[in-house]
């Protein structure tokens, strides 16, 4: 075997070699690890994958690949690979297609595009939240900068995975961060938050180095209503607390801390507005401080453990220990995940997260914590993209909008959370280019059918993608893609991890298999920009541009062809804590928020009047959650965590990763009962919104009242429109949260029943 | 020098276990066989009751063990224990009579109905004579599981294969040790 050498730009490493070559390729998903994979590629076929093998250490340990990575040699053999362009011929979403060649492909989506222009302008044309390449080279990218050279097109703001974290942070703190993960071992208590790093691979490390905290003596404490494989490995203490009544659970382990004087008044005084009275800040009339909300004073209901227990279905106990633990354990970390935030609460768990880091001292120093939200620290390899130009369009919609901005876009206002003035014009023509948001991984899913079906709403639909997946079904044109082991790419951790990968070019792709620069620069031609979108570059030629750039900026990044060659450039893991320049000296390094102090009590939320907006981390019930009573028609609530064995939907076809682990519904042993569902029953699982089957996994795992269902299975709908695999969103809503227009899609209640007669098998 | 033979041996660490399947995956991906076969498998085993659960995620392949059943009782001689200790099965021998595996407590050998023949871990030998690690070794993301001489694992007090759920280890005398949480523990 050998190494792959420094070959020439655009080509592809010696694809019919006899030898056994070996070469850092790129897995590219949606996924907060960016993993060290290695194709053994063998007269032009992938022969196996191999991980990281440079010298592991706690000081730099591999970045090794998961389960996904690992298996992605079958890919390349999986049969029902989208090879050509295929034009739809029935209805929307009936999955009959013809071949067309590539010619007129493109002729389809020039003379579409130039329609879509002529009659609605630029902000008709939506270039849909894409996750499926997470590399440089994505077709999103290209997409964006050709429309850009066109005029625009409509945007959109957050993402379907943390929208409240990223739009409430800058309220609270100025800005989202986090610690880097080498600090755990500095913790003697870690509180995990909906945080399950063992199935989501948050960073290809994290596992690791939660492992080795662990080792060093810490203590681990998981809330959540599933025990999860992080809960199950990791922990020394599960809660299950019931799913929405995370700010409830914050809000009563800080009445513990306030009554029995356990919370670090001197940190509050100095760093934070709004704790208690005499740090509100000025025009706000008295009890409105948090202190106030959780001793009662002003509603006259104390947030006492008693108030929390029915609310949060954790004992009075559970939460006085917890409480108490947290505030005297120093350092300790809380970390949340981005599934509390996903809720239809989501903005609340983030602000009453910040608060309890605080009142416990831990915000912004060695082995504390901020308590937010993971994700987005902004110490990273100063790495670009492909640049996309000035989207002159103003108009943004939040994400999860985009269904109604194809009903309703110019009647659309701030109201719902519309920025940058009115949409010029509904969504009339949407690129979906290695997504599965168009249907799939989207909300209410049988809703979403309705609105792409009707063709007077948007009039067309381009996907580009691997597979027919759910959302490719509803395309008017549907374009068979590159995969990343397929052209050369580059690709950088989420996280903040200071390295690079560098994806090489192992196979061919199919003839027909083309990356989405290729047809884009086809389509940008005969709309007259074909050079102004090239530039006369060619995808390895954007690379190196790139690198270039980021040399300048760090000139330790090695060259182009030496990057190539070696696959992976990587500097030292660092310790990094958030926030510690503003914790260490306040008065040069003040909080970028309106105070310059972290915002416990926000004026600006003040100001809106708007109870479901509340000044203060106030705990609100949200309708299906866990306040609504069991007696009701839906009395299950439903949660959607992200399985280990895809990553959102993709995967979702692979027989290895299925055996691994099969797609199945968790539900408690006394909740099966009552229902006489035995463990491997197939069940119904519905809701005013849709119907899915299933198999049942009964199991302690979870607590009782709440269902499982991971995210990401493929809709398969059977003649009634149930779903036969079991996806989530034909069970999900649309409805948003209240500030960040969010995605509220663990938020939902069911009912289950047992199959019956054959039903749904 | 070692003068005696020493017995090689994988020792897992279950409580770093995250039952990530990386080692099922990465050791499927190594070996190529029938896509039905698992030659490392993480196997659940949950006590107590809501919410207080112990779950012990156990990976495991061929235990190479000390006394190997399949090679004693195989009709076509196609298991061999090398010097080092590991059992290795030679499918060119096999005649795929499947009695193997009726008779591993531990399901390590399985049938591929693909080739026709008995697949089994082979504790990647060629690579571990090459200087290399065996798949799951230098897949696993919490590095949980290593090879060692078996010797330096009987008397480690937090070692044992003596695990609820688990067939007793005197059958076969399996060469594996594991760390459990001290609640699986049988002995």
């Amino acid at each position: 075997m050998r190494s792959i050498p420094g070959v020439a730009a655009s080509e592809s490493l010696a694809p019919e070699s006899s030898e056994t070559t070996v070469a850092t390729v790129l897995c590219n998903n949606d996924c907060g690890g960016r993993c060290h994979l290695k194709a053994h590629v063998k007269d032009g076929k992938v022969l196996r994958i191999s991980t990281d093998d440079a010298p592991d250490s706690p000081q730099r340990p591999q970045l090794r690949g998961c389960l996904k990575g690992r298996s992605l040699a079958r890919f390349f053999a999986n049969p029902n690979r989208l090879t050509y362009p295929l034009k739809r011929t029935g209805k929307r979403g009936e999955g009959k297609f013809r071949r067309i060649s590539w010619d007129e492909a493109i002729n389809m989506i020039a003379d579409n595009l130039k329609r879509t222009l002529d009659e609605w302008g630029p902000g008709a044309v939506y270039v849909q939240y894409a996750t499926g390449q997470e590399g440089v080279l994505n077709g999103s990218a290209w997409a964006r900068r050709m429309m850009n050279l066109l005029g625009g097109h409509l945007g959109y703001y957050g993402s379907y995975s943390s929208a409240c974290l990223s739009y409430t942070a800058p309220f609270i703190t100025g800005y989202r961060d986090t610690n880097s993960y080498q600090t755990l071992v500095h913790s003697k208590l870690i509180i995990l938050n909906g945080f399950n790093p063992a199935e989501t691979i948050f960073e290809t490390n994290s596992n690791y180095y939660l492992a080795q905290a662990k080792q060093a003596g810490a203590k681990v404490v998981v809330i959540d209503p599933r025990l999860s494989e992080t809960a199950a490995t990791f922990a020394d203490e599960w809660i299950p607390l019931k799913p929405t009544s995370d700010a409830a659970l914050f809000a009563a382990m800080a009445h513990v801390m306030i009554t029995e004087q356990l919370h670090d008044q001197e940190f509050l005084d100095r760093y934070c507005l709004g704790f208690d009275e005499e740090h509100l800040p000025a025009g706000v009339p008295r009890g409105e401080s948090f202190r106030s909300y959780i001793l009662g004073d002003a509603d006259g209901i104390a947030k006492t453990p008693e108030w929390a227990a029915p609310i949060t279905g954790v004992e009075t106990e559970t939460i006085r220990r917890l409480a108490r633990e947290y505030a005297t354990t120093k350092p300790a970390q809380l970390i949340q995940g981005l599934g509390p935030q996903r809720h239809a609460s989501g903005e609340l768990s983030v602000r009453a997260g910040i608060t309890l880091a605080c009142m416990t001292g831990n915000l912004g120093k060695a082995g504390g914590g901020w308590g937010g939200g993971e994700g987005a620290r902004k110490v990273g390899l100063p790495v670009g993209g492909i640049p996309t130009g000035k989207n002159k369009v103003q108009a943004s919609i939040p994400v999860f909008l985009w269904t109604d901005a194809i009903i309703r876009g110019t009647k659309m206002t701030e109201a719902d959370g519309v920025i940058g003035g009115s949409l010029p014009s509904n969504i009339k023509f949407i690129f979906n280019l290695a997504s599965n948001t168009l249907l799939n991984q989207h909300a209410d899913i049988n809703r979403t059918a309705k609105v792409l079906a009707d063709e007077s709403l948007c009039s067309f639909l381009v996907v580009s993608d691997h597979f027919m997946t759910p959302s490719a079904r509803f395309a008017d044109l549907v374009l068979p893609g590159d995969h990343s082991f397929e052209r050369n790419d580059i690709g950088l951790p989420w996280t903040g991890e200071r390295y690079i990968l560098f994806g090489n070019k192992v196979v061919e792709p199919p003839p027909e298999c083309k990356n989405e620069y290729w047809w884009l620069s086809r389509v940008a031609e005969k709309l007259g920009i074909g050079h102004e979108f090239t530039e006369g570059r060619s995808c390895d030629e954007w690379l190196q541009q790139i690198v270039t750039d980021a040399r300048t900026e760090e000139p330790s990044i090695p060259e182009f062809d030496t990057l190539r060659k070696n696959g992976l450039y990587r500097q030292d893991p660092q310790e990094y804590t958030a926030f510690a320049k503003e914790i260490a000296d306040p008065e040069a390094n003040p909080f970028p928020t309106l105070s310059g102090k972290i915002e416990i009590f926000s004026k600006a939320l003040y100001d809106r009047h708007d109870p479901q907006i509340p000044a203060i981390p106030r705990y609100t019930a949200v309708p299906e959650g866990a306040e609504e009573s069991a007696e009701e028609r839906y009395p299950l609530q439903c949660i959607g965590p992200h399985s280990k064995t895809r990553t959102h939907s993709i995967y979702d076809q692979d027989e290895w990763l299925e055996t691994a682990e099969p797609h199945a519904m968790s539900i408690h042993p006394e909740d099966a009962r009552v229902r006489k569902v035995h463990d491997g029953d197939r069940v119904k699982v519905f809701n005013e919104r849709g119907t899915l089957f299933i198999h049942a996994r009964v199991t302690n795992r979870v607590r009782p009242g709440v269902v499982v269902i991971p995210e990401g299975a493929w809709y398969t709908p059977d003649a009634d429109g149930a779903c036969l695999r079991g996806c989530i969103n034909v069970l999900t809503s649309q409805s948003a949260t209240p500030l960040a227009h969010g995605s509220t899609q663990h938020t939902l209640r069911v009912q289950v029943n047992k199959a019956r007669g054959g039903r749904g098998d | 020098m070692v003068t005696e033979r020493r017995q090689i041996a994988f020792a897992v660490d279950v409580t770093r276990c995250i039952n990530c399947k990386t080692c099922e995956i990465a050791c499927q991906d190594a070996h190529r066989h029938g896509s039905r076969v698992r030659l490392r498998r993480v196997r659940t085993f949950e006590q107590g009751e809501f919410p207080a659960l112990i779950v012990s995620n156990i990976s495991m392949s061929c235990n190479h063990c000390e006394d190997p059943v399949c090679a004693k009782h195989c009709p076509a001689q196609a298991y061999t224990k090398r010097e080092d200790g590991i059992v290795l099965h030679d499918e060119t021998r096999c005649i795929g009579c499947r009695y193997c595996t009726w008779l591993c407590p531990y399901g390590a050998p399985q049938f591929d109905a693909e080739s026709g023949c008995i697949r089994k871990c082979d504790l990647c030998a060629e690579e571990l004579d090459r200087g290399g690690d065996p798949a799951c070794i230098s897949a696993c993301p919490t590095r949980a599981i290593e090879v060692r001489w078996l010797d330096e694992l009987r008397d480690a007090p937090e070692l044992t294969m003596n695990i609820r759920n688990l067939p007793a280890p005197e059958v076969t005398k399996p060469a594996s040790r594991y760390r459990v949480r001290k609640e699986a523990r049988n002995d």
